[in-house]
């Protein structure tokens, strides 16, 4: 179980409240992390990435263990700490705008 | 007794007023979508309770919402705009080939028989249409790849489709406007345009009287007179007798004809509102008095409408898709400005008073008039 933190907008979008947890097969990467947050929540596509592309929006960016994963490959495996459960994979508006 | 439903789409939500026929006492509900951009909400001619309303954000892009019951609850349908094939490209403010780029949603335009079938304008500018409530769009391309598209260049605020009208005497004929591009109709159903610039000129252009280029702000119809247009340029106010194949300057005594939106009355076809802003880089009414102006006569002669609107201190501007009148018998002019204040007038402009004073910036108006 792969738990999400998402932005204040998002969540009211989404209709959820504090966290989001979604199952991955396999190797938790950002892209499936993605897929399964997509999946669970339609409503989401196209706000984190590009319908088409899968590019992630350019102020969106993608925090976990302390750490700006958002230039990483979207094939990277995700820490471990996010593949246990132990840290949530953030969804984060990034600082722009004023 | 009947009542009017005014659709307010703000810089950080959306706001639905209510009042009944006398439009004195108001009820404000909102802000919907708080913290989004709302560029446009409007409802179906076909059924009031049927709305859709524009939601984008610079950080999370765009989500079109729709309402089956009169706004009262909402839900997200489609939001994915794809370029028609492979895009190419239109030219950015340097002048350079730039590959055109879904931004967001600028206007939506209801079918004026089908609460199922609604047109969305947007930037980059192309025309999209959903026939399944918003569910899904697909792009009229015709407009975007008619011939003159790669040499369309943005105007300031973007290269937008922003006003969409529906010929109700024919439903194959449709008109739209794109700043910095002009006027284009269809004869077809939206399949193929032409521009219907010929008259305009434009200072800006090193061409004045070019086939495409010019800034159209905003352009308006009677339904009673579906090939009378009038336009609001960047400066100018035209008008065109023949569904756009000509248009002449009807500017007259105004004191200055730069504005953005453009109204006409709802029984009185010659009757025609604009607001004055006092040029392209103030954005804001001449010497601090908002004043809306009315011709009576189709343009040409026009008188300052101020009773009830500040005559000091104003300096806001009211944007493009941020007037509309109401259809019960004393019409009602509703406007929005970007300083939060949205004015009624009762009486067809006679007098005004605010709404509300301290929404965020209105970026749109729409009303609607219920039984």
């Amino acid at each position: 179980m792969i738990r999400i933190v998402l932005p204040a907008n998002l969540r009211t979008l989404a209709r959820v409240s504090g966290e989001v947890a979604v199952d991955v097969n396999g190797t938790p990467t950002q892209r499936a992390v993605l897929d399964a947050l997509e999946a669970q929540y339609p409503v989401l596509r196209g706000t984190i990435r590009d319908h088409t592309t899968h590019k992630r929006r350019a102020f969106i960016r993608f925090f976990a263990c302390e750490s700006d994963l958002s230039h990483e490959s979207p094939d990277t495996p995700l820490p471990d700490p996010v593949a246990t459960g132990t840290e949530p994979f953030l969804v984060v508006g990034a600082m722009a705008g004023g | 007794m009947s009542g009017v439903r005014v659709l307010v789409g703000t810089r950080k939500g959306a706001f639905v007023l209510t009042s009944d026929g006398k439009r004195n006492d108001w009820k404000v509900d909102g802000p919907h979508f708080a913290g989004w951009e709302i560029y446009h909400v409007k409802g179906s001619p076909a059924d009031p309770n049927r709305l859709y309303a524009s939601q984008s954000s610079g950080w999370f892009g765009q989500v079109i919402q729709r309402s089956d019951d009169g706004g009262k609850t909402w839900n997200a349908v489609g939001n994915e705009f794809t370029y028609d094939g492979v895009p190419g490209t239109h030219q950015w403010y340097d002048g350079t080939p730039r590959p055109w780029e879904f931004k967001r949603v600028w206007h939506l335009e209801p079918s004026l028989t089908d609460p199922d079938t609604v047109y969305a304008g947007v930037e980059d500018a192309a025309l999209f249409r959903s026939t399944d409530g918003g569910t899904s769009w697909h792009e009229l391309s015709g407009l975007r790849t008619h011939g003159t598209g790669s040499s369309w260049q943005p105007g300031a605020g973007g290269m937008c489709l922003h006003t969409i009208i529906l010929d109700p005497s024919d439903q194959k004929r449709l008109y739209t406007a794109i700043s910095a591009a002009g006027a284009f109709r269809s004869d077809d159903a939206g399949t193929s345009w032409k521009p219907i610039n010929k008259g305009l000129r434009s200072e800006q252009l090193p061409d004045q009287d070019a086939e495409v280029g010019h800034c159209v702000h905003r352009l308006a119809m009677h339904p009673s007179r579906p090939n009378v247009l009038f336009m609001q340029k960047h400066w100018d106010v035209m008008r065109t007798d023949d569904a756009g194949e000509s248009w002449r300057e009807v500017s007259g005594n105004l004191p200055t004809d730069f504005g953005f939106p453009i109204d006409v009355h709802a029984h009185e076809p010659e009757t025609v509102y604009v607001v004055p802003i006092k040029s392209d880089s103030h954005h804001f009414p001449i010497d601090g008095k908002l004043q809306v102006y009315r011709s009576r006569s189709g343009g040409d002669e026009w008188e300052a409408l101020t009773n009830g609107l500040p005559q000091s201190n104003c300096y806001v501007n009211v944007l493009r898709d941020a007037m509309a009148v109401d259809k019960l018998d004393a019409c009602g002019i509703y406007f929005g400005t970007t300083g939060g204040q949205v004015y009624a007038s009762p009486d067809a402009g006679d007098t005004w008073s605010a709404i509300v004073h301290d929404l965020p910036a209105v970026l749109s108006v729409e009303v609607q008039t219920l039984p």
